[in-house]
């Protein structure tokens, strides 16, 4: 479904990503963790060419992302992304956040795309919030209206760049449970995430990032029975610890 | 000071042969009315596409902004109307000069797309700060949902941004109103111009100046009323200025 080969991205001076290569198979929850600015937000906003990278390729579906003829936008739109500070569009109601890009990206009527936003605000249990705005709602319930609007879209895959690193910690279940039946309902994911909780939990595989590079690409249980790194296995320590 | 105040004067006919005093002092609220809305249509156009163009990727637009804001922000108004009027005409080919010459009613169009031009890079300013103070997310999630660059600016930024800069928009239609005095140079015979006429006719120039200052004060409050209407009717709940 995603395949990641040999990518590598500058930004100037800097090398954020160097020679990553791995693969998202349909239906498998891959979690990407690491320490800060090693990399792992840069590498899924890679595959939906929300930033570009110089060299190197991203097959999205059969679909060169990097290809200069890729209709992006079109491609954007099959990927569902759910960012760690929710961005939700704040003049939008609930409602209006869901409907928007059905309408203007998808083409569909009002009426279909509202009742697919309905549908799908009930399923994350917001039925009740559609015609809020967003600065009315608690993080964690934006952080669900945010996951919504990303499947309103009917994606192929889901990307979620940390997604409850900005929630206090009692909304924090809240949105994993979210997470946690998508998975299990057989959704594609790259989840960028230092809840390890939810990764032994749901993923298939654990990717190890630090400096730009893919250290440790390993299934969940090698990943937490035995890292292979020493980097992984201090920042597993460090991250298990309390 | 040997002055004789004379308040009676505005109903006093007025040597032009239009009316009263009143009803020219009216005439050129009138006029200074029309050029303002007119000029203010052009600033608000103009400068919310050059705002745009600045906060693009794009260095080709960026630099084609910063050019225009430069040279329209720090010439003197006076003197862009004087190029326009004066200036433009000459330096065109004969014909089109001349052409310009003798349009009719020459002073309110110059005046109107003058100082319109003038006040866009002054709203190009604010356009482009307002949609700089939007979270950088806000882009990425309109583009991550399919949007292309044109529907995110036109659904999701610029709602948000025109609502942010309501305030200081608000400063740049007052100083649109304004400026359009200045356009008594070229001959445009607003508010400012028929107070000064009647001043000539009658020798009443305080009674004349007062009129000019309560009517420009009259139509500065009601446009202040009106932005502050609006900026409540289009408040987000729960953001910034929202309650």
């Amino acid at each position: 479904m995603i395949e990641i080969s040999h990518v590598d991205k500058w930004y100037g001076g800097f090398q954020a990503l160097k020679d990553c290569t791995t693969s998202v198979a349909k239906g498998e929850v891959v979690v990407v963790c690491g320490p800060s600015g090693s990399g792992k937000s840069t590498l899924i906003k890679c595959v939906n060419a929300l930033e570009p990278f110089q060299s190197g390729q991203i097959i999205l579906d059969g679909i060169k992302v990097n290809d200069p003829k890729t209709d992006l936008p079109k491609l954007r739109a099959r990927v569902g992304m759910v960012f760690q500070h929710f961005e939700l569009f704040p003049h939008l109601k609930i409602i209006e956040n869901l409907c928007l890009a059905q309408e203007k990206v998808l083409g569909r009527s009002h009426d279909e795309a509202m009742a697919k936003g309905a549908k799908l605000l009930d399923r994350v249990g917001l039925k009740e919030q559609a015609r809020k705005y967003p600065a009315e709602l608690s993080g964690g319930q934006q952080q669900r209206v945010a996951i919504a609007r990303a499947l309103a879209m009917d994606p192929i895959a889901m990307m979620f760049d940390e997604p409850t690193s900005a929630l206090d910690p009692e909304m924090i279940s809240e949105v994993l449970d979210v997470m946690v039946d998508l998975a299990r309902e057989g959704m594609t994911m790259m989840v960028v995430t230092h809840e390890m909780g939810f990764a032994s939990k749901v993923a298939h595989r654990v990717i190890f990032m630090d400096k730009g590079e893919i250290v440790e690409d390993a299934r969940k249980t090698d990943f937490f029975g035995s890292p292979r790194s020493d980097r992984a296995q201090k920042f597993l320590s460090k991250i298990l610890s309390h | 000071m040997n002055y004789h105040w004379n308040w009676r004067i505005f109903w006093e006919p007025a040597p032009n042969g239009t009316g009263t005093y009143l009803d020219m002092l009216l005439s050129g609220l009138v006029l200074t009315i029309e050029t303002a809305i007119c000029a203010w249509i052009i600033a608000l156009v103009f400068g919310s596409v050059i705002g745009v163009l600045r906060t693009l990727p794009s260095k080709t637009a960026s630099r084609i902004g910063f050019g225009y804001v430069e040279f329209f922000r720090n010439l003197p108004l006076l003197v862009q109307l004087f190029i326009w009027f004066f200036v433009l005409p000459e330096i065109l080919p004969r014909s089109w000069g001349l052409w310009l010459k003798q349009m009719p009613n020459a002073p309110f169009y110059t005046a109107a797309i003058g100082i319109g031009l003038f006040m866009s890079a002054r709203v190009a300013e604010q356009t482009r700060a307002g949609i700089n103070s939007l979270p950088r997310g806000q882009k990425l999630a309109a583009t991550a949902l399919g949007l292309t660059t044109a529907q995110a600016y036109r659904y999701v930024l610029l709602p948000m941004a025109f609502r942010i800069i309501m305030p200081p928009l608000t400063s740049e239609f007052l100083s649109t109103i304004k400026n359009t005095s200045v356009a008594i140079t070229i001959g445009l015979i607003e508010l400012t111009g028929e107070a000064r006429a009647m001043q000539e006719f009658s020798f009443q120039v305080f009674e004349a100046f007062t009129a000019a200052t309560v009517l420009y004060l009259l139509v500065n409050i009601v446009v202040v009323t009106a932005m502050r209407l609006l900026e409540r009717a289009i408040a987000v709940p729960g953001y910034i200025t929202g309650k």
